[in-house]
């Protein structure tokens, strides 16, 4: 049985369906994120595992049982809010004891929780500062150590890393993959960020319009998106609208209108002659002049539009001959490579066979 | 030439400025001034002296007047404090327009409408016999929308998901209000509880239709000492009370700074 369960969850505003019948199963120990775009019903969710709002129809379980008539304060589980929220008339020790406080837990007890907690977010030094006092970082470590002080079954997170600046955010990153161990609470994580849901999640679970996309592990998920949003969503994508072709020689083919045929990996439960995108990742796609390019299975003649250097990777834009335009990503590992090509240069691209994924309509 | 026209601008905005404060506040100054004149009549100045704040101390009259100001203003302003959060709070809370709107409507409503109408809802309606009673249910009347503008400003100023929070982090209701939404708005609380007294404490026009015979208060002594003369001995009393309706309006604003802004 999982933790926690959300089964055919539903909630309107009005004629808005902000969640519209999901169902997710969430296990003990997990580190799982719900990413989508802003409006996409992740927060809603988040709220009504919380208990700040109820479902329309459906049921939250937590170890099997329903949570609808427990009250937000009676819930096992705690949030650590995008704006941190913490008591501004309380000191950073005070804040954290608050839930000890709340839960009667006798004085000494209270103390050493509070001491250990305070350890593990390294902020025992600022123990009797208050909230002002402290920097965007360190406040959000007091949201988290107060989460965590009595260890709730899951702890949920709302954009926690949204206000902070790139740099710190990325330092934050490490903190919670590191923190998450440490105490083995779940982790329900809402982001609209992608890099920060794939260097974070055991699963994540794309959500859009209120619907749940895909569920997936985060490499599964970059790798085999099962649906044109996911596959857009995540990472850059190059699309290419194609139909599937009778399979020849043991090949899976796919017809590019013109452009010609990709070979591709096989295609399970799709019917020849089904329509739909071949989309594969800008760092699959090879860019070059020469022979190399010509052996692999795919590859076509193109025209480079623009390209983007980026300092660790240059980005080319190549146009091909239906129109479309490809993005290939070359990594400048070697000196010199920066401005291998230039607008206006004839260059072939390709990728092998097993490279990028047919998502049908 | 812009230089020349800028300081043009500024000599002006200087004297206007000067004229509007001198309007506002000279004639309290000549007040206070003649408070300490040795003589019989507000007409010139002859020396200075004590003796009308000691006058003060002695007439029994006003001294029974200033007695049930302060109780009246004390038990009135407690009371409107009271429901005044609690109306803010629900006025927050709720956001129903009807509601605050009948909150707030004594505090523009004129006080000759409100005094009479609650004069005739005294006698002809409940038929309580006037006297401090009856102030004081008038005084809260009218209160209550001034602490409840204050205790709602405060709120709106406060990140709603701190409440939630506190919920979230094992709070009952009752808990989340007594160690989180207390503590948060009581600056905003004390400064309405101040508001009220002052108000109160030097109001007239509805106390003189509420009052009816026998009880008088300070407002309502002076206005029937000046019936017969202005003498210095008003103008003590008047000192006075200018004086704590300062004090009370300077803490209200030390602890709110919304206060100067509540009053419509």
């Amino acid at each position: 049985m999982s933790l926690l369960e959300l089964k055919n969850v539903t909630r309107r505003f009005g004629d808005f369906t902000a969640v519209d019948n999901v169902s997710l199963n969430i296990e003990a120990g997990e580190f799982f994120t719900l990413l989508g775009p802003s409006g996409c019903g992740k927060t809603t969710i988040l709220r009504m595992i919380a208990g700040f709002d109820l479902p329309d129809a459906g049921q939250i379980l937590l170890d099997g049982k329903d949570l609808a008539d427990t009250p937000p304060e009676q819930r096992p589980v705690r949030t650590v809010f995008q704006s941190y929220a913490l008591f501004p008339h309380m000191t950073v020790a005070q804040n954290i004891s608050f839930p000890l406080k709340m839960a009667r837990i006798p004085g000494k007890e209270a103390a050493k929780m509070l001491h250990e907690t305070l350890e593990l977010v390294h902020l025992a030094d600022k123990a009797d500062a208050y909230p002002h006092e402290l920097s965007g970082g360190q406040k959000q470590r007091v949201a988290l150590a107060r989460g965590l002080v009595n260890r709730p079954r899951v702890l949920l997170l709302d954009e926690p890393l949204g206000a902070l600046d790139a740099k710190l955010r990325e330092e934050m990153q490490v903190d919670l993959i590191n923190l998450q161990k440490e105490v083995g609470v779940t982790f329900v994580f809402v982001t609209h960020a992608q890099v920060e849901a794939l260097a974070l999640s055991h699963r994540i679970a794309v959500m859009r319009d209120g619907r749940v996309e895909q569920v997936d592990e985060p490499s599964r998920l970059y790798g085999s998106p099962q649906t044109r949003f996911v596959a857009d969503f995540i990472g850059h994508i190059n699309m290419l609208e194609a139909q599937v072709l009778e399979p020849a020689h043991g090949q899976f083919r796919l017809g590019v209108s013109g452009l010609g045929e990709i070979m591709t990996q096989p295609l399970h439960g799709v019917a020849v002659g089904s329509k739909g995108t071949f989309a594969i990742r800008p760092e699959q796609v090879r860019i070059g002049v020469h022979g190399e390019i010509q052996e692999l299975k795919n590859h076509f003649p193109g025209t480079v539009r623009h390209f983007l250097y980026r300092g660790d990777v240059t980005v080319y834009k190549v146009s091909l001959a239906n129109g479309a335009v490809i993005e290939a990503l070359l990594p400048n590992s070697a000196p010199g490579r920066a401005e291998l090509f230039r607008v206006g240069d004839a260059v072939n691209v390709g990728w092998r066979h097993d490279a990028g994924v047919f998502l049908h309509e | 030439m812009t230089v020349s026209g800028a300081g043009h601008r500024g000599f002006w905005l200087w004297a206007t400025s000067l004229g509007v404060y001198a309007f506002l506040y000279v004639p309290l100054l000549i007040v206070v001034v003649y408070s300490f004149n040795d003589s019989r009549l507000n007409a010139e100045w002859v020396g200075f002296t004590w003796h009308w704040y000691d006058v003060l101390l002695h007439d029994e009259d006003m001294l029974a007047a200033v007695g049930n100001s302060l109780f009246i203003a004390t038990v009135s302003s407690l009371i409107a404090t009271v429901l005044g959060t609690m109306a803010g709070i629900a006025m927050h809370r709720y956001g129903v327009k009807a509601l605050t709107f009948m909150a707030l409507t004594p505090v523009a409503m004129p006080e000759i409408l409100l005094g009479v109408s609650l004069l005739l809802f005294f006698i002809q309606v409940i038929n309580l016999t006037l006297g401090l009673v009856s102030i004081i249910i008038a005084h809260i009347t009218f209160s209550i929308g001034f602490v409840a503008v204050i205790v709602r400003a405060r709120l709106a100023g406060i990140d709603e998901s701190i409440f939630e929070a506190a919920r979230d982090l094992g709070a009952s209701p009752w808990e989340t209000f007594r160690h989180v939404t207390f503590p948060l708005i009581l600056p905003g609380v004390v400064a309405g509880g101040l508001m009220a007294f002052t108000l109160s404490i030097d109001d007239f026009v509805i106390t003189f239709f509420t009052a009816g015979v026998g009880v008088s208060t300070l407002p309502l002594r002076v206005y029937s000492m000046i019936k017969i003369a202005v003498t210095p001995e008003v103008n003590a009393v008047s000192t006075l009370l200018m004086l704590l309706t300062l004090t009370m309006i300077v803490l209200a604003s030390k602890f709110s700074p919304d206060v100067l802004r509540g009053k419509t």
